[in-house]
């Protein structure tokens, strides 16, 4: 992984997320700018909290959504327990009470999973949230069958510091606040002992062990304190849903989780929550406007994979360290001719999958840029077709010089450094 | 009795489906180390192929085809994508299995529609092969059993007897070494994730008519693989073998018995207390469950699985 960025450039970013999260929603007095925030808020936590176990000790999770799910249980339970006695002051305490179910699951289910890393933990990890998962409609009274739990976060009188809870902005501030509490404990973690051990552990195992570490015991530390903070994420979720599904266990949210922390990329701190808000706009955003949302979705996570493993986070400091070094001028030409094939390539694909998303839906004609196009006819399919293979082609044809030209900065880069 | 006959016929029926799609995982994952998340994605590609051709030509010509056409878009997997990723060491490629696991089970409805599609049994195989007292054995279930079969005893020859096969074994265990000797690995890679896949395509071809031809198919078999991998141990054939049957035998069993919890229990002198919702939990219920509860139980009691060499 990368090394460590230094002390003020963190401080940096923590400020430029704090400003960012604060000046949207007062710029903008829009409800669905707010929910959108809320939701990648919940989500970063969520991810941060994966990557304690993917990015910082080396564990391929598949079944992060259990502590997330059992901690938005543990909430709504917890609320609706209280029913009129929920005074605003003890809803901003809930999420806490969910960190305490996914810390409880993570104490029980760690000592299962943790005993070896890799193939060995991605599987029983996957195991063990498969068995929940399949376990609960034998649950009703805890998961509550296919409609769920709902619950609500105003039953309680009363204010707190004049807030009531009830509409969105202000649930906002409350998921805000805890995310940053969330975000600064887990990067404090990062910085003590565990954390860095768990880092040796991660690179090396067998020496680890050596010096003296028992690397089970620093994978199931780093796993009860990762599910702590993904049952705060759940807690966070319920209150801001206001209800909580059997879906928020299932394998379908342990995957996002592993999507969004990877493609945010895992060898940064900020990472994940890079990847949230990307995911989580995409979503909501790209999702809006086409129901294929999913398989650019996957097309875009497999060019992540084969192209840039380290996420987008280390593409970011990748770029901004050649803009540093004044490097990023070479490079400028080769991006700026590698735009237009890879712009056309994007456009063929998206054209032939919104055609035949278009066809599926029944529909004989679509509209592109003013124009209609007849699905049954061949002349679109070719045309998009032929625009992909061109921008394809294209790309084949500049990647080379582009190739050369970024090994060139890079060995600079790297020549310059003392 | 006849019952018991019957449900033991279908489960080794079902087993040995299972066991054509954990054998070409097994080989994948002893070649590359790398479970292949997309393996069911595969199962389902060769259904709907098989179900294309079929629509053109008929069922035999699907069965001979569409193994062969997943088995050719396997390789070029490897060929264009896996290859490539595989610098990036195993969580990436793991991970890149994964998104094409994705990408297939949205464009399999992209193509073929989001409902189920009418892929049906071929005429000459309909009907009863022989009954018991009223209960009947499907002819389709012996097909498809004698496939099955069929294959095992081809892979095994093809893996003891042959040249390619021996290479192969040989590079399962000593790939650097095999290189050395002049044969060419990455290709050997290369065709094996193809004869994986075909393998899985095959099972997709005689599963999809047995079962329902659907854009779900493969996430409704693909944990299940998995568990069986896992619990047979990884990389071991003979393990994988044993935990199909097993698994098939579980799932067929607990499906078709009529039986609560309570008197499962009470069997072996235990009794859970009886209002409760537990109490009255039947088998049917439990079914999904219990892979999944094997596999944990089997990965904490013995972590290289029923047959496994390696722990991990």
């Amino acid at each position: 992984m990368t090394a460590p960025s230094s002390l003020p450039r963190q401080v940096l970013i923590w400020a430029a997320i704090f400003v960012i999260a604060c000046v949207l929603p007062s710029l903008f007095r829009s409800g669905f700018l707010v929910s959108v925030l809320s939701q990648i808020a919940i989500m970063a936590v969520f991810a941060l909290s994966y990557n304690m176990l993917l990015g910082q000790t080396g564990l391929l999770s598949f079944g992060h959504a259990v502590y997330y799910g059992l901690g938005a249980f543990a909430t709504i339970h917890l609320l609706n327990g209280l029913g009129k006695s929920a005074t605003p002051l003890l809803v901003a305490l809930l999420p806490l009470g969910g960190g305490a179910a996914g810390l409880v699951a993570g104490l029980i289910l760690g000592r299962m999973t943790t005993k070896k890393a890799g193939t060995t933990f991605a599987m029983i990890s996957l195991g063990i949230a498969e068995l929940m998962f399949a376990t609960t409609p034998i649950f009703p009274s805890v998961f509550g069958g296919d409609g769920g739990f709902a619950g609500n976060r105003m039953a309680g009188k009363g204010s707190f510091l004049g807030l009531t809870w009830g509409p969105q902005i202000e649930i906002y501030w409350l998921v805000l606040f805890w995310a940053f509490v969330s975000a600064g404990l887990m990067f404090a973690l990062t910085q003590t002992p565990l954390g860095r051990v768990a880092n040796a552990v991660r690179d090396n195992p067998e020496r680890a062990e050596f010096i003296g570490y028992d690397t089970r015991q620093v994978r199931y530390r780093m796993l009860v304190l990762s599910g702590l903070f993904a049952g705060i994420a759940g807690g966070l979720s319920a209150l801001n849903y206001e209800i909580v599904t059997v879906d928020m266990l299932n394998a379908h949210t342990s995957g996002s989780v592993l999507l969004m922390t990877y493609t945010g990329g895992i060898g940064h701190f900020f990472g994940p929550v890079l990847g949230a808000a990307m995911i989580t706009l995409m979503q909501t955003l790209v999702g809006g406007l086409t129901h294929a949302w999913l398989l650019y979705f996957g097309l875009f996570f497999l060019f992540m994979v084969a192209f840039a493993p380290g996420g987008m986070a280390s593409v970011l400091s990748r770029q901004s360290a050649l803009v540093k070094a004044g490097l990023w001028r070479c490079l400028l030409p080769h991006y700026a001719l590698a735009a237009a094939p890879a712009a056309l390539a994007c456009l063929g694909a998206v054209g032939l999958i919104e055609m035949a998303y278009a066809l599926l839906a029944g529909h004989d004609a679509a509209s592109f840029m003013g124009t209609s196009i007849r699905l049954h006819t061949l002349l679109p399919w070719l045309g998009a077709a032929s625009v992909l293979i061109g921008g394809i082609a294209g790309l084949k044809w500049v990647i080379g010089g582009m190739s050369d030209a970024w090994h060139q900065a890079l060995s600079q880069l790297q020549g310059g450094k003392p | 009795m006849d019952f018991v006959v019957i449900t033991l016929l279908n489960s080794v029926a079902y087993g040995l489906l299972l066991f054509m799609l954990s054998s070409g995982l097994t080989l994948i994952f002893s070649m590359m180390g790398v479970l292949n998340f997309a393996h069911a994605s595969f199962y389902m590609l060769g259904a709907y192929f098989a179900y294309q051709i079929s629509t053109w030509s008929g069922f035999w010509l699907g069965l001979l085809l569409a193994p062969l056409l997943v088995g050719g878009v396997g390789m070029l997997v490897e060929w264009h994508g896996l290859r490539h990723v595989r610098r990036f060491g195993h969580v990436a490629e793991l991970l890149f299995t994964f998104g094409l696991a994705i990408v297939f089970e949205e464009l399999v409805p992209l193509i073929w529609g989001k409902a189920s599609v009418p892929y049906a049994v071929p005429a000459q195989l309909e009907g009863a092969l022989f009954s018991l007292h009223g209960a009947a054995f499907p002819i389709y279930k012996g097909f498809m059993m004698a496939m099955s079969l069929g294959m095992l005893a081809a892979l095994y020859g093809v893996l003891t007897r042959t040249r390619i096969g021996l290479i192969i074994q040989a590079s399962l265990t000593k790939p650097d070494m095999v290189e050395a000797l002049g044969h060419n690995v990455p290709r050997i890679t290369m065709l094996l994730f193809g004869g994986g896949t075909a393998l899985a395509g095959l099972a997709g071809v005689i599963g999809g008519n047995a079962f329902v031809t659907e854009p779900s198919m493969a996430a409704s078999v693909g944990f299940i693989v998995f568990v069986i991998v896992v619990v047979g141990g990884l990389g071991s054939l003979g393990g994988a073998f044993l935990a199909s049957l097993l698994i098939g035998a579980l799932q067929t069993f607990s499906v078709t018995l009529d039986v609560t919890l309570q008197q499962v229990l009470t069997l072996i002198g235990l009794s859970l207390p009886a209002d409760t919702n537990l109490a009255r939990v039947s088998l049917v219920q439990l079914g999904p469950v219990l892979p999944y509860l094997l596999m944990v139980a089997i990965l904490i009691l013995r972590p290289r699985g029923l047959m496994g060499v390696r722990e991990s």
